[in-house]
């Protein structure tokens, strides 16, 4: 089985959610994901991105963001860090829950589960950890299976 | 890209030409300031036009959210048009298209505002 891995350690900045979309966009191409999954898979790094950048890190210039991009042969597996409090995933509340469509924020977990295969959230005191995977065979089955 | 927005007046209804990216930043800030001018100046009916953003994030929907909610709080009526794909998706897995009044198109939804 072959693996390629390659990290970025990022600043606590806007420029880190763009820049992290766009290295995910060129990843997932890079993997053969076809033009739907490289969507769903860079939207789900850039609000991965923006919960270490915003709510982990709080913008704070002392703290930085880490990403990691790792491919197999079956996945694409990306680990985003940050090093703010611990978020605390059970303390989120449900965005589809009726008494909170309205709300205007809260949905950055929600989308990224929506959008990859696997979703953990390791959070500890010295910051979260979010590991998102997106089975590279699965993409390719969909794209043979009969019609 | 950055979002660009300018604005039109249909039989009374203020019709926002909005383009590019609507996500955390200047796309959102654009949209706030755009519908919060537009309310304060006593604009009341107002028809986003989507047709040319091309990509939202959930901060971008949590801006549509506010723009709606503020627009209804203060009298007003905000209604979306022309959605491109991948906004109708989003806007349906977080079961808010039919929060939204959508339409597509738009002298029907000019139409549909109040008198």
């Amino acid at each position: 089985m072959s693996s390629d891995r390659v990290s970025y350690t990022l600043d606590s900045t806007l420029e880190t959610v763009n820049s992290a979309e766009e290295t995910a966009s060129r990843m997932a191409a890079d993997a053969g994901f076809d033009d739907e999954e490289i969507m769903k898979i860079s939207m789900a790094v850039r609000e991965a991105a923006v919960n270490a950048v915003l709510h982990g890190n709080a913008y704070d210039p002392n703290k930085k963001v880490t990403l990691a991009f790792e491919r197999t042969d079956k996945d694409l597996v990306i680990v985003i860090r940050d090093q703010g409090k611990g978020l605390d995933a059970g303390k989120i509340p449900d965005p589809l829950a009726p008494e909170n469509l309205l709300k205007t924020s809260g949905r950055g977990i929600f989308l990224i589960r929506s959008f990859m295969d696997v979703v953990e959230i390791h959070p500890s005191k010295t910051g979260t950890e979010l590991k998102m995977i997106k089975h590279v065979r699965s993409n390719a089955e969909s794209k043979e299976a009969p019609q | 890209m950055t979002m660009k927005s300018s604005t039109r007046q249909v039989d009374g209804v203020t019709i926002v030409d909005l383009s590019g990216r609507i996500t955390l930043g200047e796309g959102s800030i654009v949209l706030r300031d755009t519908v919060r001018d537009l309310l304060s100046k006593g604009q009341k009916k107002i028809l986003l036009n989507m047709g040319d953003v091309n990509y939202i994030d959930s901060s971008g929907i949590g801006e549509l959210v506010s723009a709606f909610t503020t627009a209804k709080n203060q009298g007003g009526e905000l209604k979306l048009l022309h959605l491109t794909k991948k906004v109708h998706d989003l806007l349906q897995i977080t079961k808010l298209y039919t929060v939204f009044d959508v339409k597509d198109d738009e002298a029907s939804a000019v139409k549909a505002f109040g008198k």
